[in-house]
């Protein structure tokens, strides 16, 4: 019984990141539009836009290999299971410990490892500036994610997700100068990690700036669906990590039952808008960075985590 | 065991001879390399037995190299895993080159050498004695020299070899100095009178120092490692894969040899010293393997790279042993090992598709190429999941040793020692650079090598390549997926290893549910590869089904999109070159100096805009210029020595004895 409660729980989870992300998209494109005083696309638009590029034929370059086609999929499943392995209405899932916070940081890694491969298989300009751009802002995010992933699993004691965030929700944790670092550094690996502005322009097709765009010009149909609804995904992801982490209050852990499951998904509904929200009004009242600006963005990043690493090997109590 | 191993490796010695005698004959390939896989397959099932079973078997003495010495050979844990790491390395690579040695255009150049080389890796890991450890290094190394100058027309192969040769004598010096201070005034050669003799202070230090300088110049650790991009590519394909995925890890075990075992208790500044050297050597060398064109001298560099990161882990081990930390010693130690058998295991492979490459297109500009994976899918398949186990990402075996290495930096702030706790944190965060930008490297190897439009007609006319090559590739590449889904048992095998070394082992992994690995406690850390794997594969074809089924499944062709301005030359496709430009921009200037000078012609000019941008090794400029300066101007300074006259000769040598009678008065 209980093996079937777990299994349901942890079905349920999938399906929830699945549903939620092109809601939350949605939702940061509509605050962004209010925040503009124009009135935005619906909130569901993007669902509408998954339907219309599921249905629609794939028109696919005449050189692209097998692995162009696969790509989607693969990159689709990968950051699936990454958003699927992160505590959001509940801790400690059934299989929670199958990978930890490094091997679902390593699991996204995979999934831009292929992306970058498909911006380079048809062999245009487009794609090759994208998957270039896109690696050279992974060869920082990366391991600025990973300093941060250090310092926070110092604190913690693990590098379980469940562990950290039940420790995070603890009154043991208190004030530290190194989670302060730590948010800092998430919030910007974050941002460059989804291709946010100021890092890249999530709404652009046709500026030499783009990145992620760029990468995923050749892609139509249900592929260009797949590879959208990975972002999607891919945002909620690091919401529901900043707040999992941040704000881990709500999060049902031991008991299993209606009231906790309901607060956890309430709580995890209110988080992920506050997040959504969070990053509309930061998108609006920032400009977009020149590319070559974006080095010293995320060594920044990399230079607090790893300060805030260096702070908890210096003393236990930072 | 130790009998039938050294049997073995006589039949290999007998090989060498009986290639002289087959010459460049058709029937010399079959016979050489189809022998070496037999004998390197029974070594490999010996090191196997006796890793897994009874890994202290006696030493067998023979009667050998120095007259009161012998020559002593022995199989314990570490030597068996070392065994195994060589003889798996070596039978993939004698398969390959089954098919692969068709190509060689002067094959009795390489086919008496390859047999003697393999018997002389095998000889160092069972060396129980200095004696035969350092005529089996060195026979290694010549032999290796012996294949890297196999292709002599060229002149660059010739320079590589020099250098090679060069270094390699250096680094035996190291080493002979070494074990000459380990086997003090006496000459206790053999390794178990060097084990109870305990070295302290300077001359502990000193050894330690000429250790890791003999073993890190032929592990390629930087700044010694100035031989390794040359002399690596410019052997023939299979003696590449040898070389970076095998005999660098001979020198490994030199340095475990010496330094875990036989040296005694470690001083405190050690760990340090490898725990700078290697993480320096991880980021380095993968930046400087971005910046290369030419395929092979990549996977070179991002050999020196992995290197950096098994040394890392060395260096952690040492610290934490120091320490007296024991189950941390030995997650880092595991950590290590496993990577030198997965990196033995995805380099070969990587040099076997580089090899495939070559043979079908004639260079290894990746300039040149494109487009391959139209052309060699299978290789494609192969060389790809070499790619993706290197770049350390789940769910392949790179991916677990890193992970592994991460957990044992996770356990350092226990370590008291100030120095090791600001060291720490920055060689971790070198590590995930390197992890990083490795995934960079090898998108950017495999892109343009086998993605995007052919850029040569050489790239165009490729074809697809033997069986036996195909066949050594698909089984180095199950094994990298093997040991990346179910690591627990190659964790466990290296227990016994890593028990002797440091006196601590990791917890049994075998018994743990569903085939996870955790290093210290499931509420720490766990990771199930498996279990990843089995997700990807359901969701990703789940997706698919779905979406044929309920959505559509249709597709046309048609010409590339490119906003509306597809290139119809293949010419101005991105290249290598402008790939890596802002990863150069981000961190050449401070590496490399590098600079950029652009030439813009003035608005109605006719000449083409030009791109210059030069790199240059500073640590060739700093390090290496200097001391081939220094000994040209000695030679030159020197060189009147040789016409004195037979009084001058007779007072020098009357001044020496002078000298050195007095230098022996003075001595305590």
């Amino acid at each position: 019984m209980a093996v079937i409660r777990d299994i349901a729980l942890q079905g349920f989870q999938m399906l929830l990141v699945l549903l939620l992300a092109p809601l939350l998209t949605g939702f940061v494109r509509k605050v962004k539009a209010r925040l503009l005083r124009r009135q935005g696309p619906p909130l569901l638009q993007p669902y509408r836009d998954l339907n219309r590029l599921l249905r629609k034929e794939v028109v696919l370059a005449d050189n692209a290999s097998w692995l162009f086609r696969v790509i989607p999929y693969f990159v689709f499943a990968t950051t699936w299971i990454a958003a699927s392995l992160i505590p959001t209405f509940r801790s400690g899932l059934l299989f929670s410990w199958s990978a930890d916070l490094i091997a679902i940081i390593a699991l996204l890694g995979s999934a831009r490892f292929f992306q970058v491969l498909a911006g380079l298989d048809v062999g245009t300009s487009f794609g090759g500036i994208g998957s270039s751009r896109e690696v050279m802002i992974a060869s920082l995010a990366e391991p600025a994610m990973l300093m941060i992933v250090f310092s926070l699993a110092l604190i913690a004691g693990s590098t379980q997700l469940s562990t950290m965030s039940a420790f995070m929700n603890s009154p043991e944790v208190g004030l530290r100068v190194s989670l302060g670092l730590g948010l800092i550094a998430l919030t910007i690996v974050a941002i460059a990690e989804n291709a946010r502005i100021p890092v890249d322009n999530p709404a652009t097709h046709l500026e030499l700036t783009m990145v992620h765009e760029a990468m995923v010009l050749e892609y139509s149909g249900r592929h260009l669906a797949l590879i959208e609804l990975s972002a999607a995904l891919k945002l909620l992801l690091y919401i529901s990590l900043i707040t999992c982490l941040f704000a881990p209050w709500g999060i049902s852990s031991a008991a299993v039952d209606a009231t906790s499951l309901l607060t956890g998904v309430a709580a995890y509904l209110v988080k992920l808008a506050a997040g959504g929200s969070l990053l509309a009004v930061f998108e609006t009242v920032i400009a977009k960075m020149r590319v070559f600006r974006v080095p010293g963005f995320l060594g920044a990043a990399l230079m607090l985590a790893l300060l805030a690493t260096l702070l908890r090997f210096v003393s236990r109590s930072f | 065991m130790v009998a039938s191993a050294l049997y073995c490796i006589a039949a290999l010695v007998g090989l060498a001879t009986i290639a002289i005698a087959l010459g460049a004959s058709a029937r010399g390939r079959v016979v050489v390399y189809g022998a070496s896989l037999i004998v390197t397959l029974i070594l490999f099932a010996i090191a196997l037995s006796c890793l897994l079973g009874h890994p202290n078997s006696p030493t067998v003495i023979l009667p050998l190299g120095l007259p009161w010495l012998g020559a002593h050979f022995r199989i314990d844990a570490l030597a068996a895993f070392f065994l195994l790491v060589v003889n798996l390395g070596g039978a993939a690579a004698s398969l390959f080159a089954l098919g692969y040695g068709r190509h060689e255009h002067s094959p009795q150049r390489v086919l008496p050498f390859y047999p003697a080389y393999l018997a002389a890796m095998n000889l160092v890991v069972m060396a129980d004695d200095a004696f035969s450890f350092l005529v089996s290094w060195e026979f290694m190394s010549l032999t290796s020299w012996a294949l890297v100058i196999a292709n002599h027309e060229v002149h660059e192969n010739l320079r590589a070899g020099f250098i090679y040769l060069l270094m390699a004598s250096f680094g035996t010096l190291a080493l002979l100095l070494s074990f000459g201070l380990l086997a003090g005034a006496d000459g206790n050669y053999a390794f178990d009178a060097i084990r109870t003799s305990e070295p302290a202070g300077v001359v502990a230090a000193l050894v330690f120092i000429l250790a890791i300088v003999g073993t890190g110049s032929k592990a390629g650790l930087i700044p010694l490692h100035a031989w390794l991009p040359l002399a690596h590519p410019a052997a023939p394909s299979h003696v590449s894969a040898l070389m970076s995925g095998v005999m660098t890890k001979v020198a490994v075990y030199g340095f475990l040899r010496i330094v875990f075992d036989l040296l005694g208790t470690p001083d405190w500044w050690w760990s340090i010293v490898v725990l700078t050297v290697g993480g320096i050597t991880a980021a380095m060398g993968v930046l400087y393997a971005l910046m290369q064109r030419d395929l092979k001298r990549v996977l070179a560099y991002s050999t020196i790279e992995n290197i950096g990161i098994i040394f890392a882990a060395l260096g952690l081990a040492l610290a934490f042993k120091t320490e007296g930390l024991a189950w941390a010693a030995a997650l880092a130690l595991t950590a290590g090992l496993f990577h030198v058998f997965n990196h033995s295991l995805f380099k070969s492979l990587l040099f076997f598709g580089a090899g495939t490459v070559l043979n079908a297109t004639g260079t290894r500009d990746m300039e040149k190429l494109g487009g391959l994976i139209h052309r060699m899918p299978q290789t494609a398949v192969v060389f790809l999941v070499g790619c993706v186990a290197i770049s350390a990402l789940p769910p392949l075996n790179g991916f677990v040793s890193e992970w592994l290495t991460f957990q044992a930096i996770l356990q350092s702030p226990q370590l008291p020692s100030w120095g090791l706790k600001l060291i720490v944190p920055a060689v971790g965060a070198l590590l995930a650079l390197s992890a990083a930008l490795a995934a960079a490297c090898f998108v950017r190897a495999f892109g343009f090598a086998f993605l995007g439009r052919p850029r040569t007609p050489e790239a165009v006319g490729a074809q697809e390549t033997d069986t036996s090559s195909l066949a050594a590739m698909y089984f180095v590449a199950t094994l990298c997926l093997i040991a990346g889904i179910i690591p627990g048992i190659f964790i466990d095998a290296l227990g016994p290893v890593v028990q002797t070394l440091v006196g601590g082992r990791m917890p049994v992994q075998t018994g743990v549910d569903w085939m996870s690995i955790v290093p210290i406690a499931e509420s720490r850390s766990s990771y199930n590869g498996l279990l990843v794997f089995l997700f990807m594969i359901a969701s990703g074809a789940i997706s698919a089904f779905a979406i044929h089924r309920l959505a559509s499944d249709k597709l046309r062709r048609g010409p590339a999109w490119g906003c509306g301005y597809p290139d119809s030359s293949t010419m101005t496709q991105y290249t290598a070159d402008s790939f890596a430009q802002p990863i150069r921009r981000v961190f050449g200037t401070v590496v490399f100096g590098a600079r950029e000078t652009g030439e813009m012609p003035p608005p109605g000019a006719t000449k083409p805009a030009r791109l210059t941008v030069e790199l240059r090794d500073l640590i060739w400029d700093a390090l290496y210029r200097p001391i081939a300066t220094g000994v040209n101007f000695a030679a030159e300074h020197l060189n009147h020595l040789q016409f004195l006259t037979i009084r001058n000769y007779l007072s020098l040598v009357f001044a020496a004895l002078v000298l050195l009678l007095l230098v022996q008065a003075i001595w305590p």
